[in-house]
């Protein structure tokens, strides 16, 4: 949900429906309410419904339809447009929601991103940020939802994924049992990194590496993510979909269920390929 | 390398990137060579001087850009020496744009030019053809080339040759243009022609390329017709490995400094394998070159076939080498 012209279209097609951030400008405004459902990990399915933000829609939400609307939500992802001009109102149309989500579904999570985030120049990002949080952190505690999560987000780089990855992760139920055998196999392998992803979306679902990874680029997942999902789409020039990649015989990319694909670094090189290929099979049952 | 650049301009391997001006001359310079992202460059300012970008490949290659508000006639500019150290012409057309000026332009330029330097390669890039509907780039382009045909024929230059291509700088057309124009500067092009049609032979790949990494640019490709979206792929293909390696790179020297830092520089692999079984195959080659193979296995299996096209390539490589070696000592 978010005001009109927010880009909660664009965020959409560019997670689930494979558009580059270029294709979003042919997206026109989207009427009332679109839903959509995506099968997400096999046996969970998402419902998204994306929100229409123009003013006439959104008077309806908490009006006529509101029980409709705010039945049952799980996830409630509010978008911020940053270089809005009417902020005020942006944050009474997000306490509205709240109040109507209060009403119907108290147990929802709430989410809100700061989207266009590339429109702001680089040294003012992150003090907009907090300036923004710390105003809806207040408006949303008082209206009971007092661990409200927020993102920067631009549809330009990976902040995207980085924010859905999180939103996903969290409607996830199984988590600890994926977090734990990602450790086991990252042990038998001796791997630097293993990093689950989503088959389809390539949003991270969990990685395995502890607080170690110091070294590493801490927006390593959602670069890969957008690396990936680019990698992906070039394959379907070639009418097909992708199954394994192993680059420089250190870094393996292979599906390891229907759902997933895993993303493995190893520590050495010189280890037969064979070899990983062999594990990351075995492995393939766990994840089942 | 000692390169000088009377070297370079004796090798003839320069290309000179003319047309008028806010023609997008700057913007294709900085999405080939220095991978900026096409919607950036629209905040390019205008170039005021000749700005030169070099990069080596199998040949030391130069693309010069001149400013489009350039007089090239004024007697102050040396142009006569300038025209003459070039290899190739490439003159950038603004589609979108009202082009009749632009033609006029060229025809004066392709005259002196070629009165200059007769072997001369000239090409002309229709440009910004992104924002033309299909039928339309059809149009733009006959209509351009025969105006440009009356032009010269009026001038009496009809037996010149100019090739056109259609760009943007929004897909790979800008790439494959570049690509065919910096391939005509190769003189060893015709020997790699046949190294690539032997290695696709012998190890079923259906399409090999043999690309520069920074700019991906293919330098050569064998002897079957391009298809522009297996290039596409190949592109990206290229990028995605850079791009994975760059991340992991800079962590695995930290992790090994504290063993020992592996002593031989690795050279870039990478193999992928798709659903339907098409392995997309990357290998590192000399001087910033890679070869980017499609192979496709047809029913015999993944690892026989890499088995086959790795030593292959292996003798490719070797090839290469010696070709390198050769020029380097008859230039």
């Amino acid at each position: 949900m978010g005001r009109s012209g927010s880009g909660k279209s664009s965020m959409r097609s560019i997670i689930f429906s494979n558009y580059s951030a270029f294709d979003t400008r042919r997206l026109g405004a989207t009427i009332d309410v679109e839903h959509s459902n995506r099968r997400f990990l096999g046996n969970m399915t998402l419902n998204l419904w994306d929100c229409g933000g123009q003013d006439v829609f959104m008077e309806n939400y908490f009006t006529r339809q509101k029980d409709h609307i705010f039945q049952m939500v799980q996830v409630l992802i509010h978008v911020f447009d940053v270089e809005s001009q009417e902020v005020i109102k942006d944050i009474e149309i997000f306490t509205k929601a709240l109040k109507q989500l209060k009403k119907y579904s108290p147990d929802a999570k709430i989410f809100v991103l700061l989207h266009k985030m590339d429109l702001v120049q680089l040294d003012k990002r992150e003090e907009l940020f907090q300036l923004m949080m710390k105003k809806l952190q207040e408006t949303s505690s008082e209206y009971g939802f007092p661990n409200l999560i927020g993102f920067p987000t631009s549809i330009w780089d990976e902040s995207l994924y980085k924010a859905w990855s999180q939103i996903v992760c969290s409607l996830i139920p199984n988590m600890a049992i994926h977090q734990t055998n990602l450790k086991k196999l990252k042990n038998v392998m001796n791997a630097w990194e293993i990093v689950l992803f989503e088959r389809s979306t390539f949003l991270v679902i969990c990685s395995s590496n502890a607080v170690n990874g110091e070294t590493l680029d801490p927006k390593r997942f959602e670069k890969i993510s957008n690396i990936m999902k680019n990698f992906k789409q070039s394959c379907t020039k070639l009418k097909s979909g992708f199954k394994t990649l192993v680059l420089n015989e250190n870094i393996y990319v292979s599906e390891i269920s229907p759902n997933m694909v895993c993303f493995i670094v190893l520590n050495n090189s010189e280890e037969p390929q064979s070899m990983v290929l062999e594990n990351i099979r075995m492995a393939k049952e766990f994840f089942q | 390398m000692n390169g000088t650049t009377n070297d370079k301009e004796e090798s003839k391997a320069m290309i000179l990137l003319l047309g008028l001006r806010r023609g997008g001359k700057s913007s294709i310079c900085k999405v080939l060579f220095h991978n900026m992202q096409p919607l950036d460059t629209l905040y390019l300012e205008s170039t005021s001087n000749p700005t030169m970008e070099h990069f080596s490949t199998l040949i030391d290659l130069a693309v010069m850009e001149l400013p489009g508000q350039l007089n090239y006639f004024e007697p102050s500019y040396d142009s006569e020496r300038l025209f003459k150290s070039v290899g190739g012409l490439v003159y950038v057309i603004d589609s979108q744009d009202e082009y009749m000026n632009a033609i006029t332009n060229l025809a004066m330029i392709i005259e002196y030019a070629y009165k200059v330097n007769p072997t001369i390669n000239i090409e002309v890039l229709i440009h910004k053809v992104d924002g033309l509907s299909e039928d339309f780039k059809i149009d733009a382009q006959r209509d351009i080339m025969q105006r440009t045909g009356e032009e010269l024929l009026e001038l009496g230059l009809d037996g010149v040759q100019v090739s056109f291509y259609l760009t943007s700088i929004f897909d790979h057309s800008i790439y494959e243009a570049f690509s065919r124009i910096v391939q005509k500067l190769i003189p060893e092009l015709s020997f790699l022609e046949n190294m690539l049609d032997n290695l696709i032979q012998h190890s079923k790949i259906e399409k090999a390329f043999l690309f520069d990494i920074n700019s991906k640019i293919y330098v050569s490709t064998d002897s079957s017709p391009v298809d522009i979206q297996m290039y596409e792929v190949c592109a990206e293909f290229v990028d995605v490995t850079i791009d994975l390696f760059d991340l992991y790179k800079s962590s695995q020297q930290v992790d090994k400094s504290g063993k020992a830092v592996q002593a031989r520089p690795r050279e870039l692999k990478n193999v992928s394998q798709l659903g339907n079984g098409v392995i997309l195959y990357l290998r590192q080659m000399i001087r910033g070159l890679a070869l980017v193979a499609v192979i496709r296995p047809n029913g015999s299996d993944m690892e026989s076939c890499l088995t086959v096209a790795d030593y292959n390539v292996d003798i490719f490589k070797k090839g290469l080498e010696e070709i390198w070696a050769n020029s380097r000592i008859s230039t």
